[in-house]
């Protein structure tokens, strides 16, 4: 119910709607509840709606973080991501 | 594909393990409710819990809209389509849970009920569209997910001023769910259920921000860590928990900082309180009546809004005896601990709740889970 999954915007329509491509398939989906978005971006859709944009630098430090660890098996990592900051 | 797949690599994931069996202190256990059924569903589809230290525990919580739906509101969808002779639009998945007399919406459906399964509040407004002559109602059910999008469809049968299409609105809140959860007796006073952390929402997050979160911080001493919904996600939170409790600290840390900020999407919040306010008290399934716990449509919207229209009024009725998704749903009991688990209740013929919805942890334990709890036998000859 609550999931919703990341896709790209490969083209944007009139009335706030865009098309999305989903591991290879195109699904027109609105994009009225988020900010300005450009083709190329990744946005997480649910229920046919998108409620975010994925921030691809943040994605990669998370992926960093967790291949840091995978790497620096003996010295402490400390990936805390202040949420509060 | 992208965002998906390198969240999901199985060596990383024993790597996070291995760290985590490091950090743990032997000593001390620790326990950590995961909110959202996603998490619920990602820990045991991909194993995570089999992954974790002995000693950390998984305590599943009410996080699945679909579980926490009284039977009272599924009561009022059925009688708006058997006998008001409206069309009803709703979610896939609240199409099986079962409700009075033996009912569901799919067999009222069968019973000649107009119900469609929609895959959007944008297509429930469609419906309305193509049948100007009937009634259509959206029977809109979620957390702040999938509010946002039942608040546009209003906006936006409004500017078109369509005089057909109205919403039952059942959207929950999550940060009153976890208060609720808190202030307990069985978390409270009994211990029953202790709780050390919190693995916080992961799609409810990218529109209400993690702020909402640090009230449980600051007033419950307790940390939560927001995350995805992919399995490596999951393991990062739960290790990043595990260093909050060693370390002695309750703070709100996000691990999903790659959509979800700290003050969320304002757009889609805007959008929502235009169109919503507090209910004074809602029923959840499992939790009873919680205060300030869900919205309803703004009297300025009232003609969108079903429970005027069509002057209903919500009826509780209690749950199937043998059902322990209340219990469950607050994370007293197990799965395994319904008697009719997996034998009269099954994904396929639901009793409870729980079993409906990938994300319940009825139907999450025995889509995948199960067959662990069978002790493999070695028999040599
Ligand atoms: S097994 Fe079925 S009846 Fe038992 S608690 Fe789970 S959903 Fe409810």
């Amino acid at each position: 119910m609550c999931l919703a999954i990341p896709a790209q915007l490969v083209e944007l329509l009139p009335g706030e709607q865009a098309i999305v491509n989903l591991g290879g398939i195109r699904k027109t989906i609105s994009i009225a509840l988020i900010e300005t978005v450009e083709v190329g971006d990744y946005v997480i859709v649910h229920v046919g709606h998108a409620i975010g944009k994925i921030d691809p630098e943040e994605a990669a430090r998370t992926l960093a973080m967790f291949g840091e660890l995978a790497e620096a098996d003996n010295d402490r990592v400390s990936p805390s991501t202040k949420a509060a900051a | 594909m992208k965002y998906i797949d390198e969240f999901r690599d199985g060596d990383i994931a024993r790597k996070i393990s291995a760290r985590l069996a490091e950090e743990v202190q032997p000593e001390r256990q620790y326990s950590f409710m995961e909110f959202c059924g996603g998490h619920t569903h990602a820990i045991s589809r991909y194993g995570i819990a089999g992954m974790l230290p002995p000693n950390v525990r998984m305590v599943h919580g009410p996080g699945c809209p679909v579980c926490v739906l009284p039977i009272g509101r599924i009561d009022l969808a059925i009688k708006l389509a058997l006998e008001f002779g409206v069309i009803v639009c709703t979610y896939g998945d609240t199409m099986r849970v079962p409700a009075s007399n033996s009912l569901s919406l799919v067999k009222a459906k069968a019973r000649g009920g107009d119900i469609r399964m929609v895959y959007s509040a944008a297509d429930a407004l469609e419906v309305a569209r193509q049948n100007p002559e009937r009634e259509v109602v959206f029977f809109a059910i979620g957390f702040e997910t999938t509010t946002p999008p039942t608040a546009l469809a209003i906006r936006d049968a409004q500017r078109a001023q369509l005089k057909n299409f109205s919403v039952l609105c059942c959207h929950v809140l999550t940060p009153s769910a976890i208060t609720h959860i808190l202030e307990s007796p069985e978390v409270r006073q009994y211990g029953t259920v202790p709780i050390d952390g919190f693995v916080g929402p992961a799609h409810v997050s990218i529109v209400i921000g993690s702020q909402p979160y640090e009230h449980f911080s600051d007033e419950y001493r307790k940390p939560v860590v927001i995350a995805g919904f992919e399995p490596l996600d999951v393991m990062q939170a739960v290790l990043m928990l595990v260093r909050q409790v060693n370390e002695g600290r309750a703070e709100v840390e996000n691990e999903f900082s790659r959509v979800v900020s700290r003050g969320g999407n304002l757009q889609a919040q805007a959008l929502v309180s235009e169109i919503f306010e507090l209910r004074t008290t809602f029923e959840w399934r499992g939790l009873g009546e919680v205060p300030y716990s869900a919205l309803k449509i703004r009297p300025s919207y009232a003609q969108f809004d079903a429970e005027c229209r069509f002057d209903l009024s919500y009826q509780p009725v209690a749950d199937n005896k043998a059902c322990e998704c209340g219990a469950i749903l607050r994370g007293v009991k197990k799965p395994t601990d319904c008697k009719i688990f997996g034998t009269v209740c099954t994904p396929e013929n639901p009793v409870g709740s729980c079993m409906v919805s990938s994300e319940g942890a009825c139907a999450a334990h025995y889509s995948y889970g199960r067959f662990r709890d069978i002790p493999v036998v070695v028999e040599s000859i």
